[in-house]
């Protein structure tokens, strides 16, 4: 088995696989995602109840700061790059992102439209 | 003690699931007691039960898929007697029985017959045509098979005790909500589903790896042939839409067990959010199961026609564009829930775009038998006869396609056609297609071609005089699912129907004759060289049956087409004679892993249905201590000695030679 693996031109890295690093390479990196995760939890925790800044910012904020923890996961942990060993990776992880958007996106867009047009019965006497 | 379990449970009041169930029993203690007493048990064990090779594990898919074809097809039999008979009457099957066959039938057919046949020829070749050993992950494989075996026992056993869903294969709420089916009929639907669904992911990420990791060398992604591409895409699809099966079965249950309203009609539960999330798999289902099927056409047309596949890129994209495009139109299941124009209007947009890239790949079928040398092979026919079928079911499902056709023809016989159009025409064609053409590499003889034709013939023509009177009563206005009827219009089309459903049985009676034909005479259709077709790709370039290590050396891949190549330059050079260099060959070990897993997964799902709950602590303890063990073990792989490949090996080169010399001497 391995040795069809290896054979391989261009090897690809699966997830969690590991180029070769020395160890303090690879334990700096995870320190640093796991310092930078929770910062950005902890931020996130601070904005929520904060009001130094402008209240109806904080949703946007905490959006971005959510994806941003996303990021930090992806890169850190889960060791998603843009090198050249790393194409089904990212691919695999556009093609989830797309399916969620459309699934995510759809659902939403479909159960308004539902909601909008079939309400309840009491609701519909209350407009009358 | 056994939960909601009694004697009552055992339906003594209806004699035929009893009958029923008490033949097949007969029919399994007698296999069983054959194989004991001839002291096969062993080699069964040894070879089969624990094998984790991608090659047993696909032919026991494609066992369990007949099986439950069978069982399926009575179901089928059975409803279109009752629809022939229950005009002014009500036939001989009760409502509540009635309801139960249609949900079985369909249950049964999707899960536990399409998805396990179209797994298991992805499973048996898929690594053959990539030039490997086997699947990225073999234990893996065993267990995901016999999961989905457990799904199925689960569902057989409802048939005796208990009930099954009478809730169609969907199980919509709020008729599948705990207030309206009190029964187990759901828990048996549901639970059996959740445990083949993990069966099925299993082997998603499986076959998705394989396809991805493990390729020959020079098998870049565009020289793969389509089923493997067609195998990626598919499975690509089952590894994203199985857990919104998952997650809204998971949802159903909550709501029958825990008391949750996530769609009830009480306490702010929302009966539409499980249509729509159901849909969002249920939509790219159909198109794992007919994916696979389109590379199976591609792969038996080009053979049989002598040519490269026409337009392979353009095929490429078509499969991808749809594997995309199905994730964009699951509300044409559900046109008049009450969604606005602008909603619809999308979607069924969507849908006939859909149409485009599968209409591009009829094109590149015709066009890659035009100017062929086309032989017609009993593999040939069938993809001929889906063509002709397909396009049928298509151009419905482009009138379906229509929001304002679609309000007219929702529910009705019409749309029962049309999906039957292209499942059967599509899927099962397909497999058909693909059982035939494998056949002789998985076994090592041909199948008889006289009586594979009598069932290529039998089944297509029964399956127009079954279906297309489906689409005339559907359009006079008969609904489905109709356990009787008063419309005096509708009943010589019923008649014709059941008609036409006798001769799709004698055309699965053609097959399994045909099996048994070519079993005694397996001696005369001895496959010797390994390529009884002049194939064109790997799975061809070694013997049939494969040795279990597939090939003794990678191949080398230097074009589409690998072994058409190999073989073009072989004749050229006629046949390079140094001695290779033979080497030790490390496979993966046999595991019961997958079978003990499964054995507490049964244990665990009746327990389940029934709410026997220290049996469910039990099985779920003993699945949970088989993936310890099975993860803590010290030898995973055996190694096959050099002597032993050069031997394998040296006999299927000595018969290839004879071929090629005997080639070039005509």
């Amino acid at each position: 088995m391995s040795e069809q693996t290896h054979g391989m031109v261009k090897r690809d890295l699966a997830p969690g696989e590991e180029e070769e690093h020395s160890v303090g390479a690879r334990i700096l990196g995870y320190v640093v995602g796991l310092v930078l995760a929770l910062l950005l939890t902890a931020t996130s925790f601070f904005i929520a109840g904060t009001d130094l800044v402008w209240q109806p910012s904080i949703p946007v904020a905490l959006i971005v700061l959510a994806i941003a923890q996303m990021g930090v996961h992806l890169v850190f942990f889960l060791h998603i790059t843009t090198g050249p060993d790393n194409t089904n990776n990212v691919l695999a992880l556009a093609f989830g992102l797309l399916v969620v958007f459309l699934v995510v996106g759809g659902t939403v867009w479909i159960m308004a439209n539902l909601n909008a047009n079939m309400p309840p019965m009491d609701h519909i006497m209350m407009r009358q | 003690m056994l939960g909601k379990l009694n004697w009552s449970a055992i339906p003594l009041d209806q004699p035929i699931p009893l009958v029923a169930g008490a033949v097949v029993l007969v029919a399994i203690l007698g296999v069983l007691g054959w194989v004991v007493v001839k002291g096969h048990l062993p080699y069964l064990w040894r070879e089969w039960i624990t094998s984790v090779d991608h090659k047993r594990i696909g032919v026991m898919y494609i066992l369990l898929a007949s099986v439950m074809l069978l069982r399926g097809g009575s179901d089928a039999i059975m409803m279109r007697i009752q629809q022939a008979v229950a005009y002014q009457s009500q036939g001989y099957l009760p409502p509540e029985h009635y309801n139960q066959i249609f949900s079985a039938h369909g249950t049964i057919m999707i899960f536990f017959v399409a998805m396990p046949f179209v797994i298991g020829l992805m499973n048996l070749i898929v690594p053959l045509q990539l030039g490997v050993r086997d699947v990225a992950f073999p234990t893996l494989n065993s267990v995901g098979f016999w999961l989905t075996a457990t799904g199925a026992l689960l569902v057989n056993i409802s048939l005796v005790v208990g009930e099954f869903a009478r809730t169609g294969w969907l199980a919509f709420p709020p008729l599948s909500e705990l207030s309206y089916s009190p029964g187990v009929g759901v828990d048996y639907y549901a639970w059996s589903l959740q445990i083949s669904g993990v069966g099925t992911l299993v082997a998603g990420i499986n076959l998705v790896t394989t396809v991805l990791k493990l390729r020959t060398k020079g098998m870049n992604y565009l020289r793969m042939p389509m089923f493997c591409w067609t195998t990626l895409a598919s499975n690509l699809l089952i590894v994203a839409a199985f857990p919104i099966l998952t997650a809204t079965l998971a949802m159903l249950l909550l709501d029958r067990y825990l008391g949750f309203h996530f769609f009830t009609n009480e306490a702010g539960g929302n009966v539409m959010m499980f249509m729509n999330l159901i849909w969002a798999w249920g939509h790219p289902e159909v198109y794992i199961l007919v994916l696979p099927a389109f590379g199976i056409f591609s792969e038996v047309v080009s053979t049989f026609s002598g040519k490269a596949l026409f337009g392979y890129r353009s095929m490429v994209l078509a499969t991808m564009a749809i594997c995309v495009v199905s994730f964009m139109v699951w509300l044409h299941h559900f046109f008049t829930m009450g969604a606005g124009p602008n909603v619809n209007a999308i979607f069924g947009i969507a849908s006939m775009i859909i149409a485009i890239p599968t209409g591009v790949k009829i094109y590149n079928w015709l066009f890659t038998m035009y100017g062929g040398r086309i032989r017609f092979a009993t593999p040939m026919l069938w993809s001929v006869g889906f063509m002709v079928t397909f396009i049928i079911g298509g151009l419905t499902g482009v009138l379906l396609a229509v929001p304002p056709a679609d309000f007219i023809l929702h529910n009705s016989m019409f749309l029962v056609a049309h999906f039957h159009n292209v499942i059967i025409g599509g899927v099962l064609f397909g497999v058909f297609a693909g059982f035939e053409y494998w056949f002789p590499k998985a076994f090592g003889f041909r199948l008889d071609e006289r009586w594979g034709k009598a069932a290529f013939w039998f089944t297509f023509i029964g399956f127009f005089i079954t279906f297309m009177p489906l689409y005339i009563v559907g359009l006079l206005g008969m609904t489905r699912r109709m356990q009787h009827y008063d419309v005096a219009a509708w009943r010589p089309w019923m008649i014709v129907a059941a008609v036409g459903v006798a001769v799709l049985t004698i055309g699965v009676i053609c097959q399994i004759v045909q099996l048994v034909v070519s079993i005694r005479n397996r001696e005369a259709l001895r496959d010797r060289t390994g390529d009884p077709w002049d194939g064109r790709s790997l799975e061809w370039a070694t013997s049939s049956p494969p040795p279990v290590f597939n090939f003794a050396f990678n191949p080398d891949v230097r074009g589409e087409d690998a072994y058409w190549d190999m073989k073009a330059r072989a004749k050229q050079q006629s046949l390079a004679h140094e001695t290779p260099d033979y080497q030790d060959i490390e496979m993966p070990r046999n595991s019961p892993t997958g079978f003990v897993c499964a054995f507490f997964a049964t244990i665990m799902g009746f327990a389940l249905i029934w709410h026997i709950w220290w049996m469910v602590i039990l099985g779920g303890l003993g699945a949970w201590a088989t993936f310890v063990v099975f993860a803590w073990r010290d030898h995973d792989e055996y190694v096959i000695p050099a002597e032993e490949v050069a031997r394998i090996d040296r006999s299927n080169i000595q018969e290839r030679r004879n071929l090629v010399s005997m080639a070039g001497a005509v």
